[in-house]
């Protein structure tokens, strides 16, 4: 089983991203589970969000304590929240910076991947919400779901023309981190 | 007790993620009900916008009726299930607390409505979060109680409700309890119900006795003390064939549609088990993990998960202990004054029998407190001491923060 963990700031999306990578790994066949640290959620407060992948059918309902993933969807939060906390050594931390993870204040032996996925968001949606372009940079950095899947699960949360420019939103990620 | 072993195993290709209220609402309306009445409150929210959105696409041709309160709420269904009409309400928490007189009066008047509680802590201080003590709070309001460890369950459960409380011979309303935020705010696949196989296992409600202005009647009426006990002993005896139509409707719900939870209560790796956990709703997941890990170091650590509370299976629980040398019960309510609910009837399933084993609670999960395997690890290790004599506490709160006291 593969547990994920997503730090973002209410408003942004997190709890949607979860749900997203759920649908995504179920497309790929996987069972999969995704639910929301149940906080009283606040525009900018900080939220968590988890979501599981298994070959078998996931029973264990605790939050994720260690998890192989975490995914920042902002990096202000650095600054508030032990993100990178219980990370397995051996997973891998993917932070919304503009700079490189040498140049920012964390303390974890995984690996760690940056992406800015603001640039990337005002540039194709217009809008600073970085939740479906972290799952293109999640996608191709880890390569635990399909890329099909995670655009399947876009386009049915967001149908249409926003959908679209989220597709090419995940693409640009994808293409970021894995080129 | 249908054999879960049968079950074939969940299908993907037949399955969809969604969100567990959604799964629920979708339930509800492949049953078919003729009136919903309920108020939205967190975290059931959910549950009842998805189905006034159902109804007003004409999805779900059922009368919804829109309230100023859960009081109003349940009050509504009384009449319409008094004329005959099948009924839907969820609520949680201060709402079930707010429902409290007519619960009474629904289970009085035999009338079977089916009602999802979210459970969730009650006030004060305020929590939004889960935990089981709305629903204990209710325990002796005369309605059987259904818990769901999963999504797939309490979806199941909905249909399975519907089946038992319009029994003919039972006539009792139905509790589908379910733990809120961690199944209604939860995304997992689950298989949906279909409403034309629904309709095969659920026929419709036809009650012999119903309120009609052709043939006027009275329900609920006034009794005097020559009468009373004699309606509250067919209420109980209502229930204990409830004991058996459980049994009955979860054979019946496997013969359809492929999916058997073990009735009134489930037994996970009970074979040898010395430890018997003791638990409901959806932290069972976690403990069934938690279990795996410890059988593989050699640690006999089983677990009844009881699915029904009201009835309460006192024989089938006394079967499944037979061989236990410990009892640990794991609950998220705690009876102020006492102990937490569940022990205490564990306690007396057992001391008229013949299983003389030690007893120990722990209450969890209040208001919404994560529940980990570090936390069951705690209660088998607690356990354990006790087999070997030691009982420290015979019932206490677990991984308390003493520096919050």
């Amino acid at each position: 089983m593969k547990e994920i963990r997503f730090h973002g700031r209410g408003g942004q999306g997190a709890v949607t991203a979860a749900e997203m990578i759920a649908v995504a790994a179920f497309e790929d066949g996987r069972f999969s589970q995704a639910f929301p640290a149940f906080g009283v959620e606040r525009r900018g407060a900080p939220v968590m969000a988890f979501a599981r992948i298994a070959d078998e059918p996931i029973r264990m309902r605790s939050q994720i304590y260690q998890p192989d993933y975490v995914v920042v969807q902002d990096v202000t939060l650095l600054e508030v929240v032990d993100v990178a906390s219980g990370l397995s050594p051996s997973g891998m931390i993917i932070i919304n910076a503009d700079r490189s993870g040498e140049d920012l204040p964390l303390d974890t032996a995984a690996k760690v991947v940056t992406i800015d996925a603001t640039k990337i968001a005002i540039e194709i949606l217009g809008r600073p919400i970085v939740n479906t372009t972290m799952l293109g940079a999640f996608c191709g950095a880890t390569g635990e779901v399909g890329l099909e899947g995670i655009n399947k699960a876009i386009i049915e949360r967001f149908p249409g023309e926003l959908g679209k420019k989220n597709l090419a939103a995940v693409k640009a990620a994808y293409e970021r981190v894995t080129s | 007790m249908a054999d879960s072993s049968a079950n074939a195993g969940p299908k993907l290709e037949s399955m969809k993620v969604v969100e567990g209220s959604y799964a629920l609402a979708h339930a509800v309306m492949c049953c078919s009900p003729d009136v919903v009445s309920a108020y939205p409150i967190t975290p059931q929210t959910h549950i009842v916008e998805h189905l006034s959105k159902f109804v007003a696409d004409g999805k779900m041709p059922s009368e919804f009726i829109t309230v100023d309160s859960e009081f109003s709420a349940l009050s509504a269904l009384v009449g319409s299930s008094a004329a005959g009409a099948r009924c839907y309400s969820a609520t949680t928490s201060q709402g079930l607390a707010l429902m409290f007189e007519v619960l009474y009066n629904v289970s009085g008047m035999r009338l079977p409505v089916v009602m999802t509680v979210a459970n969730r802590a009650l006030s004060a201080p305020l929590s939004i979060w889960n935990d089981h003590q709305d629903s204990m709070g209710a325990r002796d309001s005369g309605w059987i109680q259904l818990y769901a460890e999963s999504v797939q369950e309490a979806v199941d459960l909905t249909a399975v409700a519907y089946k038992i409380a319009e029994a003919e011979d039972i006539l009792t309303p139905a509790m589908v309890c379910m733990d809120g935020f961690i199944l209604t705010h939860v995304y997992e696949p689950v298989q949906l119900l279909d409403r034309e196989i629904v309709n095969e296992f659920l026929p419709p409600y036809a009650p012999k006795i119903v309120l009609d202005p052709k043939n006027p009647k009275t329900f609920g009426a006034f009794v005097d003390p020559s009468m009373f006990t004699e309606y509250r002993y067919m209420q109980y005896q209502a229930q204990k064939r409830a004991l058996l139509a459980i049994e009955r409707a979860d054979r019946e719900f496997f013969e359809i549609f492929g999916r058997s939870y073990g009735g009134l209560l489930e037994v996970y790796r009970g074979d040898d088990a010395e430890i018997m956990l003791i638990a409901m709703g959806s932290v069972c997941g976690t403990i069934k993990d938690t279990i795996d890990e410890l059988r593989s170091d050699g640690v006999k650590v089983g677990l009844i998960r009881i699915r029904s509370f009201r009835p309460f299976p006192v024989e089938a629980i006394r079967k499944a202990l037979a061989d236990a040398s410990v009892v640990a019960v794991i609950e998220k309510d705690v009876t102020v004054g006492n102990e937490g609910a569940l022990v205490s009837e564990i306690k007396a399933a057992l001391y008229n029998s013949k299983v003389g084993i030690p007893v120990i609670g722990f209450v969890v999960g209040l208001g919404g407190r994560d529940v980990t395997v570090a936390g069951v690890k705690n209660v088998v290790s607690k356990a354990l001491g006790v087999r070997e004599g030691r009982m420290d506490h015979e019932f206490e709160f677990l991984s308390l923060r003493e520096e919050l006291l």
